[in-house]
């Protein structure tokens, strides 16, 4: 552009200080709202601050009532209560059933133990006297070979 | 309201142990006052932090129940409001690890979402249109500090609800003063961001 008696080639002088005009407005926004920001963060932290206060007050003004509180509370320490009874009484009965569960058990091995025992001795008294029997037996049949010629003698006398 | 700082002094509470025969009451008097003085202040911060007018109440009373307690065992190094403080932060992490814990339980909570708490605004000469921006950037501000760390929420409130310093901070969270303003400047570019103030 070549500048001709205080103005621009091509552009007139009318048009130029209007185009300045418009660069300086548009500045001039921009300058401020720029200038604006940090305010607008300031703002919006003390509005933040009031607005905190003002709900604070309102709800520490209110008068309070806590009996749903412990109405639930009660509920939940009472379902408590009754589940660490449940829990305990089962764990009770679990206990002594288990023990007399063993003790039932233990009385059945003991009868077994001496069932097996008394059939072991009745056996054992059953095969001495097989045994007794056996012996008697064999030495029933059993003639002593010295004495044989004396008994046959014996025997011949009396046939006479 | 009630100053910030309001303190008891360690050489007036050391004058009032010393003192013979009404010791127990003047402590108790003591006690009371710091109740009266900051009451509403710590339940303020509660509510804040948790967005639960009931949690906030309980938390609240916790912290006096605590506070009565140790009573005895408070040196006054530090202001009663900050020692307060503490307590309040120490029973608030607790109840959210607890809740952490029982994941079994309920999840449902009293808070009041964002919109709600955003309608909250002191009664002043203000015109609707002034009113409507008030509550819009509240509640973008309300949008930016949910997003915050729990540790970024709280330095962010002791510092632009309660107007704490940061050395109070310090003490009442139990960080080092560099690490408080390092969690303030990153609350504070979210909230910025959230707000649209330039950086």
């Amino acid at each position: 552009m070549r500048v001709k008696d205080g103005g621009v080639s091509g552009v007139s002088e009318q048009e130029l200080s209007e185009a300045l005009r418009e660069f300086r407005t548009s500045v001039c926004a921009w300058s401020e709202a720029e200038y604006a920001k940090p305010r607008l963060l300031e703002h919006a932290l003390s509005n933040f601050k009031a607005s905190v206060f003002a709900w604070s007050d309102a709800e520490y003004a209110k008068p309070r009532t806590a009996v749903l509180t412990v109405r639930h509370r009660s509920w939940r320490l009472a379902a408590g209560w009754a589940l660490g009874c449940v829990l305990v009484a089962g764990s009770v009965s679990g206990g002594v059933y288990e023990r007399h569960h063993r003790q039932e058990l233990a009385k059945i091995a003991a009868m077994r133990e001496a069932e097996r025992q008394r059939l072991a001795a009745e056996q054992r008294v059953r095969e001495e006297d097989e045994f007794l029997a056996m012996v008697d037996k064999e030495v029933s049949q059993e003639a002593p070979s010295a004495m044989e010629p004396l008994a046959q003698l014996m025997a011949d006398d009396e046939a006479e | 309201m009630m100053a910030a700082g309001t303190a008891v002094e360690p050489k007036a509470r050391a004058t009032a142990k010393k003192s013979a025969g009404g010791a127990p009451e003047t402590e108790a008097q003591e006690f009371l006052a710091v109740v009266t003085a900051h009451r509403a202040q710590i339940f303020r911060f509660l509510l804040a932090s948790t967005r639960d007018v009931d949690l906030a109440e309980t938390l609240t009373q916790d912290c006096f129940l605590k506070a009565h307690r140790h009573w005895g065992s408070f040196r006054g190094e530090s202001s009663a409001v900050t020692w307060l403080m503490r307590i309040a932060i120490n029973l608030q992490k607790d109840h959210w690890r607890n809740r952490r814990m029982q994941f079994w339980r309920r999840t449902q909570t009293n808070a009041v979402d964002l919109d709600e708490a955003s309608e909250w605004l002191p009664s002043g000469e203000r015109s609707v249109e002034q009113q409507m921006l008030a509550r819009e950037q509240v509640g973008r501000v309300w949008k930016a500090v949910e997003r915050l760390s729990e540790r970024q929420r709280t330095v962010f409130l002791l510092r632009y609800v309660e107007e704490q310093e940061l050395s109070e901070i310090a003490q009442a969270t139990g960080l080092h003063e560099g690490t408080v303003k390092a969690h303030l400047s990153r609350a504070l570019a979210k909230v910025r961001a959230e707000v649209g103030g330039r950086r």
